[in-house]
């Protein structure tokens, strides 16, 4: 018993040849259908190539272009002359041009003996399955398509409106269920022949003559009527991407292609020499009897179409450019921003830096430069500490600074005294962490010891700025976590803050708070605040501050060991 | 748009007539090639590795203006069967940088064919550039439909000065300049062309820190299916019509894109921005080589603590300075 292929060529017959040649040899008797498209005297070349073969033959050729009955058509007419001309053949396995066979055919061979009976064709009904493309997939069956979707699109796209509006629903013929599948198949004799001898076959041929994509249709839905056993997979390995095209494999693809197991694959790139050496050469048939694993190949295409669709969080560059929102991830990773501990705590980034196990940068946005952590002038990525490098694209620097330093994480410094063109970016993006002190920035006004007059215009425009800044991080569209403590509520307890960000940034491991971070002297800093207030100027986002010192914070100095637990 | 475009294409018209063809061999070109085409001046030392890269990758004709070299440079191409040469001695400058003459011989022989627009000292890298011609590139492209391919430009220099290792013809730059800058890019869109409009790297740390608005623009769309109508505008930055300049995915995806490796940093650096300071024939009043010149003579090491060593194209890939796309 013997498996036939009908082999459908549209382009690069002279692959098509050399696969002919590979089934024929192995005794697979082969029909080819050649498109009409191809030139006569290139037919003419191609039939005499392979004359020496007797075991080749050429059906009827028809017109198929893309979507139409065309190849329905060809499929029909090769398969009812191969079960014409050879009695012997028990399976039909329905190939391209561009398909090539993995595995030798005795393997093709004895996997169908094991399963005389069973039809291999993927089957399912259009409600299942999530791959159509236009968004047509009952419509196919209901709608008529008289115009091709290449070369007539304009009024493919005008037809298909107007029969949505009109709510247009074809009569399926009697006995019908709409499935689909991928148009390559292997059936046995049987079911075959019962499809080409149905006895409804002009009515069904007739409405199938205006089905969209009839070759993935036609023996889906007629197998259904006809087979015995179905197992709804295709044997060929087939993968589609994001567009509905088949992917194309090159010679790089070997080892993924020969670990699958499949029987044959498409599309192949007509150019890979060494995948069509290395399959149609003769090899030394191995007996073991594997099942078609192509798992891994699923995976590295899927991963393709989501590179496509999706890309990569947080990467900006010359073909991935998102407008604003469509980011699909405005950072690579998580980070955590801190405004105003530098200011309340001396050497808060060194301290913090030590607590957690990794670096902390400074004021990233100040005005003078970069502030990375331990004083670099520069960092991963040859980010440089270039204040008007940075401000020329302010968000392209930070969006940069997480994607460049991915796998560790980043914590930084900032405040009114920054640039604050990042506010929004930062607010907007469900990776980031802000943690405010708010009001702390007055903590360094006081100690400056200036000019009353400077120090209370500085505080103004300091306190407009951050009070614009938590609007914005307390807007509707914010998707930062965002904390914002008072002064006067932080430095009343510090240590509870401290701790609940310490177990933000690292849950796995186990930061104890065991050294608290020395506070700057805060005495008389009550006192300053009522100047400001006796000077017109109201500040307000520090909270509630008693004029009078608070008893605790006389108790700082020195250095207080703190010991949770 | 299209007064632009045409106005491109006249100017092209135009400006052909200062090319002379020296070697025409352009009814060697089949039906599918795959042509190069690029403007050279004094390249000479540059040639041999450039034509063997381009041809191992699969360009089967190469499409030249010889800008009045003086180095040897005409001998060479003189040697090369699958080169047609044109000779200029016109500004280039006054040809808007080479775009006129790269429009008028791209109109007359380049329709229905890939073209690789690229200088003698770009490298094209594209994904799977080590196991896959540029064929197969070009012909998944044309089944996805896809009409123009981008690559940026990646500055590439050596770690000390940049005349320290004297460049032998026929070697490959990279083996001296291999490091490059990973992730200090900033991209803007440009409205007018839709084109995006890329700087930073090496140059603008190094010379632009003070400007970075002045900095050399790093976008290039070298791999164009060229049609008669189109038109380079900027040098290959961008083209007309403007979807063509459409090779980034706007809606969090990403398209399939390469990297021009760009070994300009290399011992004939030295004297080539000495002769262009002294021409004036590049962008701008030389801006550019006026900046190199002032850094270099002080401090001519563009390798920092942070530069990366090239491996391979999965190593560019992973940084984010190009990417699979959907090609698998």
């Amino acid at each position: 018993m013997s498996v036939g292929i009908v082999l459908l060529v549209h382009m690069a017959l002279d692959r098509a040849e050399q696969v002919a040649r590979f089934w024929a040899k192995a005794g697979c008797p082969v029909v080819i259908h050649v498109d009409r498209c191809v030139s006569k005297t290139d037919y003419n070349q191609f039939v005499s190539n392979v004359s020496d073969i007797p075991e080749i033959d050429f059906s009827r050729r028809f017109r198929c272009e893309w979507g139409t009955w065309g190849i329905v058509a060809a499929t029909r007419t090769a398969s009812a002359q191969m079960l014409d001309r050879y009695a012997h053949v028990r399976h039909v396995y329905l190939a391209s041009g561009a398909c090539l066979p993995l595995r030798p055919v005795e393997q093709l061979q004895s996997y169908l003996d094991n399963n005389p009976r069973t039809d291999f064709i993927e089957s399912v009904t259009t409600a299942d399955v999530p791959w159509t493309i236009g968004g047509l997939d009952i419509e196919r069956f209901n709608f008529s398509f008289p115009f091709a979707w290449k070369s007539q699109r304009f009024l493919f796209d005008r037809y298909v409106a107007l029969q949505r509006k009109m709510g247009r629903r074809r009569k399926i013929p009697e006995g019908l269920v709409p499935h689909m599948g991928s148009q390559w198949w292997c059936l046995t004799r049987q079911t075959l022949s019962s499809i080409l001898n149905d006895p409804q076959q002009r009515e069904i041929n007739r409405y199938f003559r205006r089905v969209w994509i009839p070759d993935e249709s036609y023996f889906q839905t007629m197998v259904r009527r006809h087979s015995e056993q179905i197992e709804s997979r295709s044997l060929t390995l087939s993968k589609f991407d994001f567009q509905g095209k088949p992917h194309i494999f090159y010679d790089d693809h070997l080892q993924l292609l020969r670990r699958s197991d499949c029987f044959v694959a498409r599309k192949i790139w007509p150019h890979a020499d060494r995948l069509y050496h290395e399959f149609l050469s003769d090899r030394a048939v191995e007996a073991h009897q594997t099942e078609p694993s192509p798992g891994k190949i699923d995976r590295v295409f899927s991963k393709a179409v989501e590179r496509r669709t999706r890309g990569r969080p947080g990467l900006y560059m010359h073909s991935r450019f998102p407008r604003e929102d469509w980011e699909n991830g405005i950072t690579a990773e998580p980070f955590t921003v801190f405004q105003g501990f530098s200011e309340l705590f001396e050497d808060f980034e060194n301290w913090l830096s030590q607590t957690i196990g990794h670096p902390v940068h400074g004021h990233l946005f100040a005005k003078d430069r970069v502030h990375f952590a331990d004083g670099q002038n520069s960092l991963n990525g040859a980010l440089t500490d270039s204040a008007t490098l940075r401000d020329y694209d302010p968000t392209g620097f930070l969006t940069n600074l997480i994607w460049n330093t991915r796998g560790e994480q980043q914590c930084f410094q900032f405040g009114p005294n920054d640039n604050q063109a990042v506010n929004w970016r930062i607010a907007k993006d469900p990776n980031a962490t802000v943690w405010i002190i708010s009001g702390a920035w007055a903590v360094p006004l006081f100690r400056s010891g200036q000019n009353f007059g400077d120090v209370r215009k500085e505080a103004a425009r300091l306190q407009r700025i951050e009070s614009a800044h938590i609007d914005v991080l307390q807007s509707l569209w914010t998707k930062a976590r965002v904390r914002i403590w008072t002064l006067a509520d932080f430095v009343e307890n510090p240590m509870e803050p401290l701790q609940l960000i310490l177990d933000d940034i690292g849950p796995m491991s186990d930061h104890r708070l065991s050294e608290a971070p020395k506070m700057v002297n805060l005495r008389g800093f009550g006192q300053f605040l009522q100047n400001l207030k006796n000077q017109g100027m109201q500040p307000y986002l520090m909270g509630d501050f008693p004029i009078h010192q608070l008893p605790e914070l006389d108790m700082q100095e020195p250095t207080r060991p703190y010991l949770v637990k | 748009m299209r007064l632009r475009r045409k106005r491109r294409l006249v100017r092209a018209a135009r400006k052909s007539s200062d090319l002379r063809p020296v070697h025409d061999r352009t009814n060697r070109i089949a039906a599918r090639d795959i042509l190069l085409i690029g403007t050279i001046r004094n390249e000479a030392i540059r040639l041999p590795y450039f034509f063997d890269y381009y041809r191992d990758r699969g360009v089967n004709h190469f499409l030249i203006v010889d800008n009045d070299s003086t180095d040897g440079t005409a001998e060479f191409l003189a040697q090369q069967p699958d080169t047609s040469v044109w000779h200029s001695s016109v500004s280039y400058q006054r040809a808007t940088y080479g775009v006129d003459w790269t429009n008028a011989l791209l109109r007359k022989y380049a329709g229905g064919h890939w073209i690789l627009a690229v200088d003698p000292d770009e490298f094209f890298i594209y994904p799977f550039c080590d196991t896959r011609s540029i064929r197969a590139l070009t012909d998944w492209l044309d089944n996805s439909a896809i009409r123009s391919f981008g690559a940026m430009l990646l500055d590439v220099y050596p770690k000390g000065r940049i005349d320290a290792v004297p460049y032998r013809s026929g070697q490959d730059p990279l083996e001296i300049a291999c490091w490059f800058d990973s992730g200090n890019y900033t991209i803007k869109r440009n409205p007018t062309y839709g084109n995006l409009w890329i700087q930073g790297g090496p140059r603008a740390r190094a010379f632009f820190s003070e400007a970075p608005e002045k900095a050399p623009a790093l976008n290039k769309i070298p791999l164009v299916k060229w049609d008669r109508r189109f038109a380079y505008v900027q040098s290959t930055h961008m083209l007309l019509p403007r979807g063509l300049n459409q090779v980034y995915d706007e809606w969090g995806g990403e398209k399939a894109s390469g990297v021009l490796m760009h070994t300009k940093f290399l011992s004939t650096f030295t004297e080539k921005a000495d002769e262009e300071l002294i021409r004036r024939e590049h962008y701008g009043q030389s801006i550019e080589y006026k900046a190199y010149a002032g850094t270099l003579k002080s401090n001519p090491d563009l390798w920092c603590k942070w530069s990366e060593r090239y491996i391979n194209w999965r190593q560019l890939e992973i940084f984010g300075l190009m990417s699979k796309g959907n090609w698998a």
